[in-house]
């Protein structure tokens, strides 16, 4: 009997020293430019599309995915072609990517840091997939594209708004086309400044994780420097789906602004609440009480219905621009699922096409070929107007628009009109901005 | 040998040849088939099954063996994450450290908590362990963000101090895991025909692990100290009575389980280094109960089995997609085809918690032993003699 367990104990110990024998002299090839983890080989790619499909951005999610499809089947030159008309770069033929049919997997992150990981490691390591997109809160985006760090495999972020994403966390193999918390606050700030006037006091709600922090923080320095003060900034658990306790202090604050730093279906109960207590009604300081959300969706003001008429907010993009990008997206998105795209569709979208386009003019999936092929690339016809991939930290640079909630909404998904678009140069801020500071890119891995 | 009965040597060696050509086991289907994505034998899911293993493994001493129900097992896996990786970030890269330390921090929480929960049984004990982790995960998500980084979750960076190691390697990439240079994540493909098997070093050692813990557990389970606490759960109050006080007893049981839960944590860290606050939620300590309940509490392979069947519903069932379901029945006709597809939709991709629930309910009507008194009942019916001397680990007391 003993000696059977010798013998297991032995083959386990031979099994792992022959395995750090084979695998010591990876460590000396991963630096060769030819290898890199899930080459693909046969005649076709995966993409990994990781969304929460349960949990509070579950509708985020569903709209991502369908994003995601639909770009696939452009990709594989089915439907029409959507933005791919469009787009000032025309390495996309409609072929596949590099001549390969793209086939994607899909997972759920349950917006959880852990699961995402979990479902994007099982794409990686059981699927072969080659990139990884997806996420719709910043925590999960931070996470997964640690992990793609790790695995060396491309991340292109879905939703997320923190600054920490291309800031403090930013990875050479992740990118983010969505914008951020600073330019919420530099497109918002001027337009709030000249719509209520440069002597307001503002009272905070924030989300209490990562994105509500960055957020408030970005909303301040910007308020505060057209001369608005800050009352107070108090945290509410991002659980929370009672905000009456913390309204209830605002009004004898002596505040007559509100600013809600809030997302998905906090937002829609906090304004609700905030609603409800007459806030809007109100007279505070000689001056109409405002509410201000700096994150806006369609999906939200939806959630938020009657509520949302009146309110100030930025968003990446939505349906109803008309430029010629947007309405060839909304028209073959429309055609497909009967309604228009929300802006986490249109983000998921773009990526995935600046991904596909990226490998083909580097003509290789190599991560490290494809990152300096998005690297300081400048593109157009994509629904946000002329934009730059800044190769400090793989953040995307774009008009930022400013929404208000619709007076009278025309249909369902008609909720907000666009009350400016701030131009680029207005939210750009310099790679170590104090905001953003504290991490590194690193280098590129490509993985073994 | 090793101080085991015949029968619990047998048990040991069975789990041990199954975690050691897991590989192949859990890879039963050809890479290119359309079954494939049935396969789990790819190093994260091996990985999580003998991790959340141990987890069950721990928790099943404590529940199994007193009839505690603890409902804050999730704390102790979050405080042994957060514990490696910081040994990570500080120390080095090698998991024995992070492994050991995560062990000590959970087993010092768990003296802590269960010193205060110990006073009270049944519900209450359940409430104040479940209040306790519930406090650990708020603090970890808001108060504590310094040390745990919030929602965002901790992670190694590349300027993290690592006295013993380097903060950054040669070409600028963030060091990875290792035992003494073994990196956790590398792994080699084995291809027999069109069947490709994975071999992760992550994997072994968390299996070898594995096996150690589960033959603490046969011992403990077999111990005078193990009767001791069989003893507490049939009847506490006749404990009293005879003399005997239970406190020391049952806290040393909870310790012992907390430790176990704080292992499993390190090893999540050592496999994947993050650690967030999600993972000391309430819905991870149902979430062992869960494992344990559905594999049969108070066994010895069951919480394993337990464990490893919701890790397959959540990670191979939830990638399941319309997609998919389209290719498997591609050969109806087209209105058939959409009709069936719309009929498994509900069950697979989002739905998986469904399909688990489902499952669950099944089997807590029809097999209340869990998953092994399944296993019992088809091998008493191929044996065709009813087992008498299974029933002992197989008893299925209600939790109390």
């Amino acid at each position: 009997m003993s000696k059977t367990t010798l013998t297991r104990r032995g083959v386990l110990r031979t099994g792992a020293v022959a395995g750090a024998g084979v695998a010591l002299p990876t460590i000396f090839t991963a630096s060769s430019a030819r290898a890199f983890t899930n080459e693909p080989t046969g005649g076709s790619v995966t993409l990994g599309f990781n969304v929460p499909q349960t949990g509070p951005y579950a509708d985020e999610g569903a709209d991502e995915l369908r994003a995601y499809e639909l770009a696939v089947e452009h990709l594989n030159g089915g439907g029409d072609g959507g933005m791919m008309q469009t787009f000032s770069s025309k390495a996309l033929e409609g072929s596949g990517i590099l001549g390969k049919k793209v086939e994607y997997v899909t997972g759920d992150t349950q917006t959880k840091s852990d699961a995402a990981r979990a479902s994007a490691k099982s794409m990686i390591e059981k699927d072969g997939a080659i990139m990884i997109t997806g996420g719709s809160s910043s925590g999960v985006a931070v996470a997964v594209q640690g992990l793609c760090q790790e695995a060396g495999v491309i991340f292109m972020a879905g939703l997320t708004h923190s600054n920490d994403t291309t800031g403090k966390d930013k990875k050479a193999n992740g990118f983010r086309h969505f914008f951020n918390a600073y330019m919420s606050g530099a497109a918002l700030a001027p337009v709030l400044a000249k719509a209520y006037g440069e002597d307001r006091k503002a009272y905070h709600l924030t989300a209490d994780y990562t994105w509500g922090w960055t957020q408030e923080e970005s909303i301040k320095a910007a308020t505060e420097a057209l001369g608005w003060e800050t009352v107070e900034a108090v945290k509410t658990p991002l659980a929370q789906t009672d905000f009456s306790s913390y309204i209830a202090p605002v009004l004898n604050s002596g505040a007559d602004v509100l600013v809600l730093n809030h997302y998905g279906g906090n937002m829609v109960n906090s304004l609700t609440n905030a609603v409800q207590f007459g806030l809007r009604e109100k007279q505070a300081n000689g001056k109409n009480f405002e509410i201000v959300v700096p994150l806006f969706s369609r999906l939200m003001a939806r959630g938020a219905g009657e509520n949302i008429k009146g309110i100030l907010g930025s968003t990446n993009w939505h349906w109803s621009l008309q430029d010629e990008g947007t309405k060839a997206f909304v028209k073959s998105f429309g055609t497909k699922y009967g309604f228009p795209p929300s802006q986490a569709a249109h983000t998921c979208y773009v990526q995935t096409l600046l991904y596909a386009d990226a490998v083909q003019r580097a003509g290789s999936f190599d991560p490290c070929a494809v990152a300096e092929a998005l690297e300081g690339y400048e593109f157009d016809g994509l629904g946000n107007g002329p934009t730059l991939y800044r190769a400090e930290d793989h953040q995307c640079f774009k008009d930022v628009l400013v929404v208000r909630g619709k007076e009278n909404p025309t249909s369902e998904f008609d909720l907000l009109e666009v009350v400016e678009i701030t131009p680029r140069g207005q939210v750009e801020y310099a790679p170590d901005h104090p905001m953003f500071a504290g991490g590194a890119l690193g280098s590129c891995n490509p993985g073994v | 040998m090793f101080g085991l009965g015949k029968r619990d040597l047998t048990l040991f060696l069975i789990v041990a040849v199954m975690a050691l050509f897991a590989p192949f086991i859990l890879n039963p289907f050809p890479t290119d088939s359309g079954m494939a994505q049935f396969n789990a034998g790819y190093p994260d899911l091996m990985q999580r099954f003998v991790i959340f293993g141990i987890l069950a493994i721990g928790f099943n001493i404590l529940f199994g063996l007193t009839g505690y129900l603890s409902f804050g097992h999730a704390a102790f896996l979050g405080v042994g994450s957060y514990a490696a990786v910081w040994m990570f970030k500080l120390l080095s890269m090698n998991v024995i450290p992070a492994i050991l330390l995560s062990m000590i921090v959970s087993g010092l929480f768990a003296v802590v908590i269960g010193y205060v929960s110990l006073r009270r049984s049944g519900i209450y004990f359940s409430i104040l362990t479940l209040a306790f982790a519930q406090m650990s995960y708020n603090l970890a998500y808001s108060v504590l963000t310094p040390i745990t980084n919030g929602e965002t979750g901790l992670q190694i960076t590349l300027d993290d101090p690592r006295i013993l190691g380097v903060s950054a390697t040669a070409d600028g990439g963030i060091p990875v895991t290792n035992l003494f240079g073994l990196e956790m994540r590398s792994f080699e493909t084995l291809n027999i025909g069109p069947w490709a098997f994975q071999f992760s070093v992550g994997y072994y050692v968390a299996a070898v692990i594995m096996l150690i813990s589960f033959y603490i557990a046969i011992r403990i389970f077999r111990s005078p100290f193990g009767m001791m606490l069989r003893a507490i759960k049939s009847n506490q109050n006749r404990l009293y009575y005879t003399g005997l006080n239970a406190r020391p007893y049952t806290l040393a049981a909870f310790v012992i389980s907390g430790m176990y839960a704080g292992l499993a944590g390190g090893l999540l860290a050592c496999m994947d280094p993050l650690a967030g606050a999600e993972r000391m939620q309430w819905t991870a300590s149902g979430e062992v109960v869960l494992m344990t309940i559905l594999g049969g509490a108070g066994t010895l392979i069951g919480p394993v089995l337990g464990a490893g069947f919701i890790k397959y519903f959540e990670n191979i069932f939830s990638k399941i997609n319309d997609q998919v379901v389209h290719g498997w029945v591609s050969f109806l006709p087209d209105g058939l085809e959409d009709l069936v597809v719309a009929l498994i939709h509900p069950f697979v991709g989002k739905g998986w918690h469904l399909t688990l629930g489902l499952m669950f309910m099944l089997i807590v009507i029809f097999l209340p032993g869990g998953l092994v008194e399944g296993g019992q009942r088809i091998s008493r019916r191929l044996r065709r003699k009813p087992a008498e001397d299974d029933a002992k680990s197989a008893s299925t007391e209600p939790a109390e």
